[in-house]
């Protein structure tokens, strides 16, 4: 074969895979210009504002690959941040043990994100409203709850232990120690404090565990490839034998419950709870992660690697342009920017492909 | 035939009318309901807020009446007003500070942000007209681009020492009457109390400069051939390349449209509110959606009319007037605008017969 | 009629004041291929939705070896054995070969002992299996769908069906949108299929395909049964005129 063919399959396995090769540039080019970039700490801090758009990236992934739209994925964190919040306060405030409000909290806020993905999925799935309009709707019902329930400030008083928990690391480390796992290591002398290095939040250990899962799970189970079945013919879905409208339920149940997850973390983060503000355009960033790593807005193509590594692009963007010194609002021009060029390239390599089929 | 067809023949022409106009009727009792249970809502002055309300909404609503008509979506509505309004206001204190009396410095800022505001309309027709780069994501990638440059031209706040005569027609009337007494163009100074009391303030002013954009807008929808092409291309892209509609010109000026009514939005925020902000309008783009869906366009293009917008618009800003009225903590307005929208899409989903689309 | 695989007996459907299919009988047995013809609303399409299940018959009953079929929905039919393969063929474009043969009943394997994940392995030489039984060939069971010819998602759609036991087949323009060449493959797997004892309806408007392929015609016309025919004992030209009714044919009935 002629060595053009050749070319062009390069070409267009490389513009599949753009993404991994333009995010390992982006790591070079900033570890060359940029001051410190090139650390743990500096790391461990882009992983660390990694986790919330990764979770809510995951989730998205699942509706996309359908061929669906969540748009309210950044409220119901929202919401479910202020609702987990409000229990862990009250709870404390009423004399339980930081363990029990903790807890409860949780597992109140998982219970609730239910709710927002049980009527998405019941609008799109039986209802055939388009996903756009069901999220869009939601959209606006999750903040307004959320509002309700704040009555628009943050939520103060959680037991103390909630940040600690949220900013603890897996290992702590301290030239001249041995590693700790879990918790400081004792006795510190002043400077030992300040050259003190945490590895890996716990977070963000949570966050890996959860995208492991879901990697798997679309990847390699039935339910995986059912989502991508429907969302590359809905017909052909149906017509298999594949109970649509209950697993399109169940997706949108799952970008509520990691949207729930990325909220809940959030709080522990920050140790209060907050709605959130129109201007962080959360779902903004989860659906352009999603598609800079590869998926179609159609449906039926996409990953949670691909999804992983569109954030992590983003994350590594606003980080970097930071230690630059470039102002930070050209995160929102840059994600903009990148997301249209991600489409245009999807579509020429798309294009390379067929061409020599 | 189907069942539903029959039985909405059956039903005569009042029920077929009451489906038409369903949106027109949920405003009307609306308008009752508020009136009854709120303190003095059918006021003049209340009345006349509610169009006050609405501008924001109808406006950014006009652009995506074209624009959801051709079949696509436009989310960088609610960014563009911000960027308008940044514009806007920065012109007016750099014009100010140059030296030009506010009665140059207004209009002309007005101007320069409206021409500036073409810019990402451009962008997105071209991104969705030529490179065929879906509309939602074109948009949706505008959204952020549009949000970070407003913040940089302000440096994230808000910008303030406009020339007050800029509040003066942003929140002013045209007609002022005291019954018996006076009746002029300008407010009148040096009033007593009682004549103030009694003073009827008619006709906001921003609201009579959108109507006017508006109803130039709404001629061309109707009754040009753009308008008529609009729909065309809504309906079949396919059928409106052959019959030799330049599409990918047409929707770009489509998208430069509705553009321009965002920072003709932003405009109006900054002379009302006095001041330019990057997020004037964050909160807007899923209202004006919102608004053209309940006034009847389906967002998979094809129908949709500017009456209908309007009415929409006024749907959600009395729904907001309403609420302030009755002091309901403004947090419910999200979620009636949400539960508002699912309606107003499962009635065009399930009853499209009696809205009269079936036939 | 014994051994009438299947049986259909006065089977009406009515769309308000349309009578779309009015009173038709019809009988298919093991390895015959019957061609079912009739202008554009003739209803061809409506009898055979209702023999798959998809509407239910206002008059009339349906059997199948010999026993009275309700059928309640599509899964009842294709629990029966009758798949309907549709002019849209109702594929998975970005699914390979093997995963769209297997589409809704992925055969998986144990990982770690307790969680289910997709056997690939398998699936792939099962398909290979039954796409070699039917005479098929496809260069990668891997590749997509959206990568192969109109005549192979074809192949891949009866092979689905095949692979799932399917006892009754019935096609809807099965070459409507195929070149000559592929048209000629689809119907040498016409062939193959009545070789092994399955029963094919089709329904095509292209008398080359009819003539070469099926063993009996049953024409409609507004919604009647109005003739049937050996294909060998007809002509294109008679059959031409029965289905657009033309006065000469019917004096000759």
């Amino acid at each position: 074969m002629p060595s053009k063919a050749n070319g062009q399959a390069v070409l267009a396995y490389l513009g599949e895979r753009w993404a991994a090769f333009f995010l390992l540039l982006l790591l070079v080019v900033f570890s060359l210009v940029g001051r410190n970039f090139f650390s743990i700490k500096n790391f461990s801090n882009i992983l660390y504002f990694a986790t919330t758009y990764a979770l809510l990236s995951a989730g998205e992934t699942f509706v996309i690959v359908t061929g669906g739209i969540d748009l309210s994925v950044g409220f119901v964190m929202g919401f479910v941040g202020v609702s987990s919040a409000i229990v862990m306060r009250d709870m404390f405030a009423a004399h339980y043990s930081q363990a029990v409000c903790m807890v409860v909290g949780t597992l109140v806020g998982l219970a609730v994100g239910i709710l927002p993905g049980l009527v998405n999925g019941f609008l799109v799935a039986r209802l055939r409203v388009p996903p756009f309009i069901a999220t869009l709707g939601m959209y606006g019902v999750a903040n307004g709850v959320a509002l309700a329930l704040s009555q628009g400030f943050p939520i103060y008083f959680l037991p103390p232990r909630v940040q600690q928990i949220g900013n603890s690391f897996i290992a702590y480390a301290v030239p001249g120690r041995p590693l700790t796992f879990f918790q400081r290591p004792p006795d510190l002398k002043p400077d030992e404090i300040r050259a003190l290095v945490g590895i890996v939040p716990g977070t963000v250990l949570v966050a890996a565990v959860i995208l492991l899962i879901s990697w798997f799970v679309l990847k390699r189970t039935r339910f995986g490839q059912h989502t991508y079945a429907i969302g590359g013919s809905k017909d052909a879905a149906l017509r298999s034998g594949i109970n649509v409208p209950r697993h399109l339920t169940w997706i949108y149940v799952l970008s509520s419950v990691f949207a729930s997850l990325a909220g809940i973390i959030y709080v522990f983060r920050i140790g209060l709870g907050n709605f959130t503000t129109f201007n962080s355009s959360y779902e903004l960033f989860a659906i352009a992660g999603v598609v800079i790593g590869g998926a179609s807005l159609m449906g039926g193509k996409g990953s949670i690697g691909g999804a992983l590594i569109g954030t992590l692009i983003l994350m590594t963007l606003e980080n970097g342009l930071n230690i630059v010194g470039i102002q930070a609002f050209f995160r929102y021009i840059a994600t903009g920017l990148i997301l249209i060029a991600a489409v245009m390239i999807d579509q020429f390599a798309l294009e390379r492909r067929s061409s020599f089929v | 035939m189907s069942e539903t067809v029959l039985a909405a023949r059956r039903a005569g022409g009042a029920t077929r009318w009451m489906g038409r106009n369903w949106a027109l009727l949920f405003l009307l009792i609306e308008l009752a309901a508020f009136i009854l249970l709120g303190r003095n809502f059918q006021s003049l002055e209340n009345i006349q807020n509610i169009f006050v309300a609405c501008l924001p909404v109808l406006l950014l609503g006009m652009g995506e009446t074209f624009v959801i008509i051709t079949g696509g979506i436009d989310l960088s509505v609610g960014f563009v007003m911000g960027f308008g309004a940044v514009i806007c206001a920065k012109f007016m204190v750099l014009l100010q500070a140059a030296g030009l009396p506010p009665s140059a410095s207004i209009p002309l800022a007005a101007l320069i942000c409206l021409v500036v505001g073409l810019v990402p309309g451009f962008v997105n027709g071209v991104l969705v007209a030529r490179l065929k780069v879906p509309a939602f994501l074109a948009t949706f990638g505008m959204y952020g681009i549009a949000y970070g440059v407003s913040e940089i031209v302000s440096s994230n706040t808000p910008i303030s020492g406009l020339p007050a005569e800029a509040g003066f027609i942003g929140n002013e009337y045209f007609l002022y009457i005291i019954p018996r007494k006076l009746v002029t163009f300008i407010k009148p100074d040096h009033l007593g109390p009682e004549d103030l009391k009694v003073m009827l303030s008619i006709f906001p002013i921003i609201v009579i400069i959108a109507a006017v954009f508006v109803a130039i807008f709404a001629f061309i929808l109707r009754r040009t051939r753009f308008g008529q092409h609009n729909y065309a291309i809504g309906g079949s892209q396919d059928a409106a390349v052959r019959a030799g509609i330049n599409v990918p010109r047409h929707l770009t000026w489509v998208y430069v449209i509705s553009a321009f009514f965002a920072s003709l939005s932003g405009v109006m925020y900054a002379l009302k509110y006095v001041t330019g902000r990057a997020d004037a309008g964050s909160a807007r783009m899923l209202d004006s959606v919102v608004a053209v869906v309940i006034g009847g366009a389906s967002l998979y293009g094809g129908t949709g009319t500017v009456k209908g917008t309007i009415i929409g618009a006024l749907i959600i800003a009395t729904l907001e007037t309403g609420m302030v009225n009755l002091g309901v903590p403004y947090h419910f307005r999200y979620i009636a605008i949400g539960l508002i929208l699912v309606l107003a899409v499962l009635i065009d989903q399930f009853f499209p017969e009696l809205v009269g689309r079936g036939e | 009629m014994a051994d009438a695989m299947l049986q259909v007996r006065g089977l009406t459907k009515r769309f308000g004041g349309l009578t779309a299919v009015d009173h038709v009988d019809l009988e298919v047995r093991p390895g015959e291929v019957v061609g079912l013809l009739g202008d554009n609303g003739a209803g061809k399409s409506t009898l055979i939705k209702m023999i798959s299940g998809v509407y239910h018959p206002d008059d009339g009953q349906i059997f199948f070896h010999g026993k009275e079929a309700k059928m309640g929905s599509p899964m009842d039919a294709l629990n029966l054995g009758i798949e309907t393969l549709y002019q849209d063929l109702a594929l998975a474009e970005n699914l390979n070969v093997y995963a769209n043969i297997f589409l809704g009943r992925e055969m998986t394997k144990p990982f770690l002992g307790f969680i289910k994940v997709l056997d690939h392995d398998t699936m792939h030489a099962e398909s290979s299996k039954v796409l070699k039984r039917l005479e098929i060939e496809i260069p990668s069971l891997r590749s997509q769908i959206k990568n192969l010819s109109g005549g192979q998602r074809q192949a891949v759609a009866i092979s689905r069906s095949i692979y799932w036991n399917a006892k009754l087949l019935i096609m809807d323009e099965p070459t409507a949108a195929l070149g000559v060449a592929e048209q000629r493959k689809v119907l040498d797997l016409v062939r193959v299929l009545r070789g092994q004892n399955i029963p094919v309806i089709i329904i095509s408007h292209q008398m080359y395909d009819i003539f070469s392929v099926t063993d009996r015609l049953v024409i409609m016309r507004r919604g009647k049964k109005v003739a049937e025919r050996n294909t060998k004992e007809t002509t294109p030209d008679e059959v031409v005129g029965l289905i657009i009714g033309s006065e000469e044919v019917e004096r000759k009935n």
